[in-house]
């Protein structure tokens, strides 16, 4: 039942096996184990990226293309949701129907930007994704009228999804029976089944042919696989599940805006994410996902307290300000990426 | 014994369109000059924009043109190059601001030795970092293109944080010395000063580099080296030596259009470097990755068409550079002069 659940991917290590159940339960009671507002804020950010991780690491590390029109797709869906709320009123058919047709754009979007690039060379991608990306992200902050431009649109979402609405009276382990509650394991079980579908996805045949494009493209189109309707079709399934995780977090947070969607900052995040947590293992996204935002959220604080202990020192302060941790990040990424390529899972199931 | 097979050699000269298309993006350029020239009203506002657009391009010629020959060369992709244009542009800027009283004189030659120092010290700088860029990040990863996009990203997020420890996170503001301030009128069309030295300091590099591409022995074997990397080391050359070396030109020259791109803009801020790598990728991938005379007419294209469509229809300016680029991909999948590798 596991083993099928898992599509046969178990962990393989059993300290790894002991941190994604510890994660999972996390996730699963995180309103009964940590209340208060920004520990479950924190679950929800945790839950959504990691469906955006792992849908990075299925082109990254399954497909071997690089991408950083990422949070592009992401943003599509996000906007999709913003925009049909905005437009067809509050209601979870605007939720669906947002949801649906940001994802069939993203990827219609990914097809196109795919068919230019990967036909040529995959290094074009990556190129031409960074181009794209940016120009969307202009572009969305210049349409102020449609987008609300830099401001991003807040939107009501379902009354059942809202603070205000009780299913049920009292309350459990002190925590109140409402629509948040209800809101968050919609997002969770999303999640988790998103999540599932990747997992299923990469141990398909379809994703042992990615893994052997990945490994050697030449060998693989030799064999008799069309290299570039596999790269095409993973980036699509790619996109897509980036902007259903978008749109999940605008669920969430009941508000767009090219911040907290499009940002090249969101983009380097996720990068980080899925080179610390290990490229080509759908696990490594959880783990990235879940260590990178606990340390963004808490790390900071650390560092602005290491930074007052070293007060007065030339230099110093500065390269601890918290607001400097990405340059410790990047120190750690390059490092990652030389010694440690495959990596925190990678790390844990070679036993060492 | 069998008969030899019916051989009839035809004379037919090659028709036009076959022995124009070589040229074909050359032409392109004024194709583009043309199309401003019948689309926008006015004479002198047209060459008003023809000029502006063909600074902008040399300066992304002057960026861009870096990372072309080191992909050419060795396959390598730096995704870093950014940082040495915002590296170039603090340098600079910084050494212009010390020389205040050179800058604010009203002296053209007082004024052009303070761009000089100020150019020197950054390409000086940028072509240190480049060294040091090449020692420590690229050189672990070669021939790996995967770990290449995502060790010099690395590489460029600790530089342009390094330049906010170093420099504070506030942008900062610069004004052009005093002597290439406000513009000359040239049949009724305002040309900027700046402009036009920006035009010719981007033609004499573009020249210096066909020069030393075409007529000298370097040139001769980094043309070879981008064509087939292992013959000329197996004729006895050390191609990594020269690799490091036009690596570190490459670094320079992105430098210098950081100071460049820094006064024509008069602010500059810590993530210049990562904005302008979206131009830089544009001009690369429709020149033909590897190719500079490709790199300079795709500068030249971007620079021009971005000017005046700004002018013509300031919304779909934005996205003019994508549209350009596929059409150009459409019509030449591997960019307009395509490197061919003989490998």
């Amino acid at each position: 039942m596991l083993t099928k659940l898992l599509s046969g991917d178990m962990p393989r290590s059993p300290l790894l096996a002991l941190i994604l159940i510890a994660i999972l339960i996390g996730l699963a009671f995180a309103p009964f184990l940590f209340p208060g507002v920004r520990s479950i804020d924190t679950a929800a950010r945790i839950c959504v990226f990691i469906v955006l991780v792992a849908s990075y690491d299925l082109m990254l590390g399954y497909g071997g293309i690089v991408s950083f029109a990422h949070t592009m797709f992401f943003g599509l869906g996000a906007y999709g949701v913003a925009l049909a709320s905005t437009h067809m009123g509050r209601g979870f058919d605007a939720l669906f129907v947002g949801a649906l047709s940001g994802a069939l754009l993203a990827a219609l979007l990914a097809f196109v930007i795919g068919l230019f690039s990967l036909r040529v060379r995959a290094i074009f991608f990556a190129m031409i994704t960074l181009a794209v990306a940016s120009a969307v992200a202009v572009l969305v902050s210049q349409l102020s009228g449609l987008t609300g431009g830099e401001d991003g649109l807040s939107y009501k979402i379902p009354r059942e999804l809202g603070p205000a609405f009780k299913f049920a009276d009292g309350s459990l382990f002190g925590v109140k029976m409402n629509g948040k509650l209800l809101k968050y394991y919609l997002i969770f079980g999303s999640c988790l089944a998103l999540f599932l579908l990747m997992l299923r996805i990469v141990h398909s045949p379809f994703g042992r042919v990615l893994l052997a494009i990945r490994e050697n493209d030449f060998r693989a189109e030799a064999i008799g696989y069309r290299v570039v309707h596999y790269r095409v079709a993973a980036t699509c399934l790619s996109a897509f599940i980036a902007a259903l995780a978008g749109a999940l977090y605008a669920i969430w947070l009941r508000y767009v805006g090219p911040d907290t969607s499009l940002s090249m900052e969101i983009m380097i995040d996720i990068l980080l994410m899925v080179v610390i947590g290990g490229m080509g293992t759908m696990y490594g996204a959880v783990i990235g996902a879940t260590l990178f935002i606990l340390a963004q959220n808490y790390l900071q604080n650390l560092m602005g307290s290491a930074a007052s202990a070293v007060e007065g020192l030339p230099l110093l302060p500065d390269l601890l300000n918290p607001d400097r941790w990405l340059l410790w990040l990047g120190v750690l990424f390059i490092l990652s990426v030389y010694f440690f390529p495959t990596g925190i899972v990678g790390r844990l199931r070679s036993g060492k | 014994m069998s008969a030899a097979p019916d051989h009839s050699p035809t004379m037919a000269q090659a028709s036009l369109s076959q022995r124009l298309a070589p040229y074909a993006p050359v032409l392109l350029v004024f194709a583009l000059m043309a199309f401003g020239l019948i689309a926008i009203p006015s004479t002198s506002s047209w060459l008003t924009l023809t000029v502006s657009g063909l600074a902008m391009g040399m300066m992304i010629f002057i960026m861009a043109s870096g990372l072309t020959l080191v992909f050419g060369l060795m396959d390598v992709i730096n995704f870093g190059h950014g940082a040495f244009v915002s590296v170039g542009a603090f340098v600079g800027v910084s050494l212009l601001l010390l020389l205040e009283n050179m800058t604010g004189a009203p002296s053209l030659a007082l004024n052009l030795t303070a761009m000089m120092v100020a150019i020197i010290g950054a390409m000086a700088a940028t072509a240190l970092m480049g060294w040091a860029f090449e020692k420590v990040i690229v050189k672990p990863v070669y021939g790996h293109h995967l770990k290449q996009i995502l060790v010099t990203m690395g590489g460029l997020i600790v530089v342009e944080q390094l330049i906010i420890v170093l420099w504070g996170p506030e942008e900062i503001y610069i004004t052009r010395p005093e002597a290439l301030k406000g513009a000359v009128t040239f049949f009724g069309a305002a040309l900027e000063k700046y402009r036009l030295v920006a035009v010719g300091i981007g033609a004499v590099v573009f020249l210096a580099m066909r020069w030393i591409l075409r007529r000298t022995k370097i040139g001769l074997i980094v043309r070879a080296g981008v064509e087939n990397g292992e013959m000329v080391e197996a004729l006895g050359y050390r191609l990594r030596l020269v690799f490091v070396g036009v690596f570190l030109a490459g670094s320079a020259l992105a430098g210098l259009g950081g100071v460049l791109w820094g006064l024509y803009q008069e602010v500059i801020t810590a993530h210049m470097g990562n904005q302008s790598m979206i131009l830089i990728f544009i001009v690369v991938i429709i020149g033909g990755l590897g190719s500079v005379e490709g790199c300079f007419i795709g500068a030249l294209l971007v620079g021009l068409l971005q000017n005046y469509v700004a002018f013509l229809e300031p919304k779909v300016a934005l996205i003019s550079n994508i549209g350009l680029m596929v059409a150009i991909l459409m019509w030449r999948p591997m960019g307009m002069i395509p490197v061919v590798k003989a490998k």
